[in-house]
């Protein structure tokens, strides 16, 4: 090994927590001048005009699109390490012999916490099988993993406020532990495609040289994670915010009040619907969300749109045919579309 | 010759995991090949729950997650010089 190899690494090696300071200190200083530092840019610097439409829109664009890129980067980096301290491995041997009803509050819960690649479900699905984890605990972890996620909090925070984020975080963390739970309740064991249960018969214990990252690594895995996601979702988080900043004054915001506002019934199950065929993440379908919400629809209208493009996608359902007959396809992607429209109707009749 | 297996049904995070691999291997000097496991019941077979995995000689190193390629290099540099292939 070279010595600036040797040299870097004892850099890296040393001092991890003092790296974790330094950023973290950094990160709150960005945060609390991100707005004196655009009131300077805009108003003072390039002396735009304060009382102009579009010098307002495009200081609320730069204030918000930075405000919600720090929020996103630190938010990603927190998950990601915390995360690197459970594994599926643990969350199996947790869930296993749980009862019901307890066990489906904590597979939700570790359902958001497991770092958890959904296009791992089925190896997942059998490996809950395999630990003797109940079915209906199961679907509470694999509905709650995708549906609560960490980006979608940070996106609902920036655009809409906390209320908005923590009603989402509450809502789908319940929906997740009661269709769970309604799901084990009906005793569907038996439309479990057989080969999982042979192949659960037969699988190795696992956690067999469980790894533990060191400091090191759990930080390099919380600076890849914030650099996959933000060069993944930066362009939708633009245009989300550049879309709310135009169209508040633009578009008629009776349109979408009359055919899709609180008041019609109709609007929540079609949206649902609406978004099932519709494949992305959170971030994503945010620039819709906003556009949508600026256009005069209802909030819980469009959150019911969100958790149905998230939850409920036809690549992730294709995922779960493997492991599921298609009766209990069917009855799961009822349960949780049901759930999902009841809580757009909740909260359409909560927010105002 | 040692064998390297990445474990994963192929979306975006295996194929990252493989394209690292194998440039740790190529910086190493060594000349296994990367093998895809996609197979859920072969995945399973290994213990492996979460992916994307990677595996040498049948000997998991990796679950769950992509290492940064230093790391990496370290990791399957120490595995694949303690045994002769």
């Amino acid at each position: 090994m070279s010595s600036v190899a040797l040299r870097a690494r004892r850099v890296r090696g040393t001092h991890p927590f003092v790296w974790l300071a330094v950023g973290a200190l950094a990160w709150v200083v960005f945060y609390h001048w991100l707005l004196p530092f655009w009131d300077w840019v805009c108003w003072t610097l390039l002396g735009l005009p304060a009382d102009a439409r579009w010098a307002e829109a495009l200081h609320f664009f730069l204030y918000d699109t930075t405000k919600i890129l720090l929020l996103l980067v630190g938010i990603i980096f927190v998950v990601r390490v915390l995360r690197s301290f459970i594994s599926l491995e643990r969350t199996r041997q947790l869930l296993g012999g749980k009862r019901e009803g307890v066990g489906n509050v904590l597979a939700a819960s570790l359902g958001v916490a497991t770092p958890f690649c959904s296009c791992s479900a089925v190896p997942a699905f059998i490996g809950f099988v395999a630990a003797g984890v109940p079915l209906g605990v199961t679907l509470s972890f694999l509905i709650a993993s995708p549906l609560v996620n960490e980006i979608a909090i940070v996106l609902l925070y920036g655009l809409f406020g906390y209320k908005i984020a923590a009603l989402y975080i509450v809502a789908g963390l319940s929906l997740a532990i009661v269709a769970g739970f309604i799901l084990g309740r009906l005793h569907l064991e038996r439309y479990v495609e057989s080969w999982v249960l042979e192949a659960a018969a037969v699988a190795p214990g696992g956690a067999q040289g469980e790894l533990r990252p060191t400091w090191d690594e759990r930080i390099e895995l919380g600076i890849d994670e914030v650099r996959t996601i933000i060069g993944r979702v930066w362009p939708y988080l633009l245009a989300a915010v550049a879309l709310g900043a135009l169209i508040h004054g633009w578009v008629p915001t009776d349109f979408f009040t009359q055919v899709a506002g609180p008041g019609n019934p109709l609007a929540v199950p079609v949206a649902v619907l609406v978004g099932v065929p519709l494949y992305s993440n959170a971030a994503g379908v945010m620039p819709l969300v906003e556009a949508l919400h600026a256009s005069g629809m209802a909030m819980g209208t469009l959150l019911a749109f969100m958790m149905s493009v998230v939850a409920l996608s036809l690549p992730e359902l294709v995922l779960l045919r493997r492991v599921l007959r298609p009766q209990l396809l069917a009855t799961y992607v009822g349960v949780v579309a049901s759930g999902i429209i009841l809580i757009g109707f909740l909260f359409n009749a909560v927010i105002q | 010759m040692h064998t390297v297996k990445v474990l994963g049904p192929g979306c975006r995070n295996c194929e990252r995991l493989t394209a690292v691999t194998e440039q740790a291997l190529t910086e190493l000097g060594r000349t296994e090949q990367v093998e895809k496991i996609t197979d859920p019941v072969a995945i399973v077979g290994y213990g492996v729950y979460a992916t994307p995995a990677l595996v040498v000689d049948d000997e998991v190193l990796i679950r769950a997650r992509i290492p940064a390629l230093t790391s990496l290099k370290e990791i399957l540099g120490e595995r694949l010089a303690s045994k002769v292939g």
